[in-house]
């Protein structure tokens, strides 16, 4: 299976999928920890309205699905600051309407879309330098937030009143951390498909929050539990097409994450009964 | 503009006829009160009287419907990180992957400052917040393995830390035992002498000698802030007749049964 990475376009897919690794794992503890996934994951469907806008209107698919998710998550975010109550109904309004938007996008396009089920289902294995580059740039703006903002991030995703009376820029700080999550979903889109990117994104964090109890804890264990996770994935679906079996590592990926979930989350029953 | 002088005279808090309602329920009318540096003022009242609110109000975390608000001299948002909080429950979730240092750190976000890491000092102060609500040999414990009153002692180092001018705490006995509330009220009192303290309680038996005035709130503030509690103020904030039990203690707060009451 290792002679796969001889390939050009085997070497790009590996090196994006651990590049991803490194947001998935660091925004996907905030989402765990502040228990949002609902939200991100309403974020991660409204972005296929971008997708669809992409198509229809002939500009970049990932570009569209960006801009709809930051719009998304400000939406969600403001209207949760502001609102307090009814955050579960609106993010599932976002969710269905970005949905809605998409399709009657796709729709409207002249022609039909050929690769819109890689967009569903993600397509690791065509994927251009740019898109490396897009995910590295990425990296660079999730870790120098955090590295400069992330006792901020943990005060807000805490106790955001106390984080007020301690003079931060609550609401400003908070939708950042969306913003953040927003595009660290849409770049996984692109690995696992977005049906599928908001397990990417919380799983490996939730195996992690199984080990530790803090949140620079859980970022050390998430990232590599992520990389391991799409790589895992990646070379199944190789080694499987080998065989005559052609599976899309997408949700390869996903399958082999939660039965990984399910492996810690016994190792861990275990030591907390050994332990007492 | 420059800073105006402060003098130890000047009030630290000042509420003038502040009315508050929600969804149409007055939860405050018209409570107008002042706040010295050196006053340290308990605050009673039955549930619901509006006492979170008006803690709430004063923090800039709630707005008034009408009436202003100052807060050492400025509208309450930018008096922020100078205001110390002990909230009476619990927001955050228990489940959230944070140790005991790190919720007291967060009491020195003002003082270090947005873009940068904690620094030495920041570390000390909260060090030595924890260390006076004898906590200190459980800072890497996770917030989640803590007992209720343990975990109230974290929300009052985490104040604490903040070295506030204010001092606002909600319930802060509620869930502590004998002795450790018996300590409080000792620390409290140390504390009174450096900033103003304010706290919060539905418990007429928890008030101390310790307490410099008393206040009562149901909705408006019945009797001016004093150091002897009156009856009358006791009972229309109430709204039921009260008896006092003396303390027997030289500073007590609590007039005697009949000085000034009804019965």
């Amino acid at each position: 299976m290792i002679e796969a990475l001889e390939f050009g376009f085997f070497q790009r897919v590996v090196l994006a999928g651990l590049l991803a690794s490194v947001a998935c794992g660091v925004v996907g503890t905030y989402v765990v920890a502040k228990r949002i996934s609902t939200l991100a994951g309403g974020v991660s469907h409204a972005a296929f309205g971008g997708v669809g806008l992409g198509y229809w209107l002939g500009f970049s698919p990932m570009l569209g699905a960006a801009g709809f998710g930051l719009l998304a998550s400000l939406a969600i975010g403001t209207a949760w600051r502001r609102l307090g109550s009814g955050l579960d109904t609106m993010t599932s309004m976002v969710w269905a309407l970005g949905m809605a938007l998409g399709i009657l996008f796709v729709a409207m396009a002249p022609g039909y879309a050929p690769d819109l089920m890689s967009f569903l289902f993600g397509s690791l294995l065509f994927v251009p330098w740019d898109y490396v580059a897009v995910v590295a740039a990425l990296d660079v703006v999730v870790l120098l937030a955090v590295f400069f903002l992330g006792k901020e991030f943990q005060a807000v995703s805490f106790d955001d009143e106390f984080a007020e009376v301690a003079g931060v820029p609550v609401e400003r700080t908070f939708l950042l951390l969306l913003a953040l999550t927003a595009l660290t979903v849409v770049t996984l889109i692109r690995v696992v498909g977005v049906i599928l990117a908001i397990a990417l994104l919380t799983i490996p964090a939730m195996i992690a929050r199984h080990w530790s109890d803090s949140l620079h804890g859980m970022m050390g264990i998430a990232i590599p539990t992520c990389a391991a996770c799409v790589l895992a994935g990646l070379f199944a679906s190789y080694g499987l097409s080998t065989s005559g079996l052609s599976l899309p590592p997408g949700p390869l990926v996903i399958v082999i994450a939660a039965s990984a979930y399910a492996l810690s989350a016994f190792c861990r029953h275990l030591r907390i009964r050994s332990t007492g | 503009m420059s800073e105006p002088a402060r003098d130890a005279s000047e009030p630290v808090v000042q509420l003038e006829h502040v009315t508050l309602a929600q969804r149409g329920v007055p939860i405050l009318s018209d409570v107008s009160l002042e706040l010295a540096q050196d006053d340290y003022l308990a605050i009673l009242g039955p549930n619901g009287g509006g006492k979170t609110t008006l803690l709430r109000v004063i923090l800039g975390l709630a707005e008034p419907d009408s009436g202003s608000v100052r807060v050492l001299g400025g509208p309450p948002g930018r008096a922020a990180g100078q205001v110390g909080y002990v909230p009476q429950h619990v927001r955050f979730d228990l489940d959230f992957p944070i140790r005991v240092m790190d919720v007291v750190r967060m009491g020195r976000l003002a003082a270090c400052g947005a873009f940068r890491r904690f620094r030495p000092e920041d570390e000390d102060a909260s060090h030595e917040a924890l260390a006076r609500v004898e906590m200190a040999d459980l800072a890497g414990r996770p917030i989640g393995a803590l007992s209720g009153g343990q975990r109230q002692r974290v929300l009052i180092a985490r104040a604490l830390a903040m070295q506030p001018r204010i001092l606002l705490m909600d319930e802060p006995m509620a869930s502590l035992d004998e002795r450790m509330g018996r300590n409080l009220w000792e620390l409290l009192e140390e504390l009174s002498r450096q900033m103003a303290v304010v706290l919060v309680s539905h418990d007429i038996g928890a008030i101390s000698h310790y307490v410099r005035s008393v206040a009562c709130l149901n909705v408006s503030l019945h009797g001016h802030p004093a150091r002897e509690l009156s009856v009358e103020a006791l009972e229309s904030a109430y709204g039921c007749p009260i008896e006092l039990l003396a303390h027997g203690h030289p500073h007590r707060v609590l007039a005697p049964h009949g000085e000034g009451g009804t019965s």
